[in-house]
């Protein structure tokens, strides 16, 4: 009997999150990562809290956007080295949704675990808890929009033996908006403005990978596999 | 012109590797009850064959087509029909054996937990179901590989070279396997160095240098 789309992507999703959880290494090193980078600043900056605190959604943007980085890289690299991608290729379900479950899976154990560790991070930064719901919220948009677009990076070097830095080569540029439509809504929540304007951007631009994504990380993918 | 509109056809491909042409021109045919083994010195492209009769390479000229049509056409019933086995046993190391049969045989049709135990006792590696692919031998993870073609059930077998490492039980146990998969409709492209000893309608095709 055929297997349902819905199931065939339930599937794929309950294997990458199988996987993730063997490796709880792998799975906390983005998050601590996170965790450190932002503690490094205020203690860098010493004592001007005024100064930390007009500072700190950029800090916490830079760190997020970097933590994800480090972990997009295995999304389609390991499978496509132990001959599993082969096999997901060739399941008979189509490659793009294949993509779109592994990604969505990475969104679920990295962007997930980072907007869950923010208020940590924050509350070291200076940033009041009135804000907290404006920052979670754009990071999720954020993290989501950077896991489709690393799923295109990682796609196109899928098959190169040190992809890592490329892809950030890759990624960074095109974070650039998130940057800063996510500092800016942070920072005006932390002001005291509105930061509609700056969520709607950012849902604008979630939307927007979200649907194209991941037809070019199919096609980056399908090229890599050849 | 081919006859193959029954089962697997292969015209003519043509594949080039930057300067090197791999596979020159090859043709074949293959229909159900039917083996076909695929030999040749290292490097004349066998593996490349396999890799365009799968889908995952696209030939540069030619055509590969399923039941009369090109493959691309009718992608998703044409991997429904086909298990490929590749030369790395494509295991996840941290999954059981059980595990990886799962999600992968799982995205081809609907099976049960005890279908899969089933395929893994046909192979004789029951007693691994529940490890973790990374303890397995070498010998036991290409066991595992030919559980996974067993239960996904497909009437098409594209094998690349599945018996290393295999011991002289295991290389009895795959050549009945494949007698007795050819014996009941289904067709298989086998690539292998040694003979095959295998009692069916069976074809060789040599790629030279």
């Amino acid at each position: 009997m055929n297997v349902g789309t819905l199931e065939a992507f339930a599937l794929v999703v309950r294997r990458e999150l199988c996987l993730s959880f063997r490796r709880p290494d792998q799975l906390l090193q983005p998050l601590v990562f996170f965790l450190i980078v932002t503690t490094l600043f205020p203690l860098g900056l010493s004592l001007q809290l005024s100064l930390l605190r007009d500072m700190a959604p950029g800090v916490l943007w830079v760190a997020a956007l970097l933590s994800s980085l480090l972990s997009l890289d295995a999304l389609f690299k390991s499978d496509a080295d132990d001959g599993t991608l082969e096999q997901l290729a060739l399941s008979g379900q189509g490659l793009t949704l294949i993509v779109v479950a592994k990604t969505f899976a990475h969104w679920l154990v990295t962007g997930v675990a980072l907007v869950l560790a923010s208020p940590v991070v924050a509350t070291a930064l200076g940033i009041p808890g009135s804000a907290f719901t404006t920052m979670m919220l754009s990071l999720g948009l954020g993290t989501l929009t950077l896991s489709w677009l690393g799923a295109i990076g990682a796609g196109l070097t899928v098959g190169l033996r040190r992809g890592n830095v490329l892809l950030s080569l890759i990624v960074l540029p095109l974070a650039m908006p998130l940057l800063i439509f996510g500092a800016g809504a942070t920072d005006r929540a932390i002001s005291g403005v509105s930061p509609t304007g700056a969520l709607y951007f950012l849902a604008a631009l979630c939307v927007f990978t979200c649907t194209l994504a991941p037809f070019a990380a199919t096609v980056a993918l399908r090229i890599s596999l050849e | 012109m081919n006859t193959a509109v029954e089962g697997l056809g292969v015209e003519g491909v043509h594949i080039w590797r930057g300067d090197r042409h791999v596979l020159k021109g090859v043709s074949l045919s293959l229909q159900p009850r039917q083996l076909l083994h695929i030999a040749g010195p290292n490097g004349t492209g066998k593996t490349t064959l396999l890799r365009v009769v799968c889908g995952l390479l696209r030939p540069e000229q030619g055509r590969v087509s399923w039941l009369g049509k090109p493959i691309a056409s009718v992608r998703a019933e044409y991997q429904a029909a086909l298990a490929y086995a590749s030369h790395e046993p494509a295991l996840k190391a941290d999954l059981t054996a059980l595990e990886n049969l799962r999600f992968a045989v799982g995205l081809k049709r609907r099976v049960t937990v005890d279908e899969l135990r089933g395929s893994l006792e046909r192979t004789g590696v029951a007693a691994c179901s529940d490890l973790p692919a990374r303890v397995l031998s070498a010998g036991q993870r290409r066991r595992v590989a030919m559980a996974r073609v067993l239960a996904m059930g497909a009437s098409l077998w594209l094998l690349d070279e599945p018996f290393t490492n295999l011991d002289a039980a295991g290389t009895d146990l795959l050549s009945s396997l494949l007698q007795s998969h050819v014996e009941q409709g289904g067709a298989a492209l086998v690539v292998a160095h040694q003979d095959l000893k295998i009692d069916v309608d069976m074809r060789r095709l040599d790629l030279g240098p």
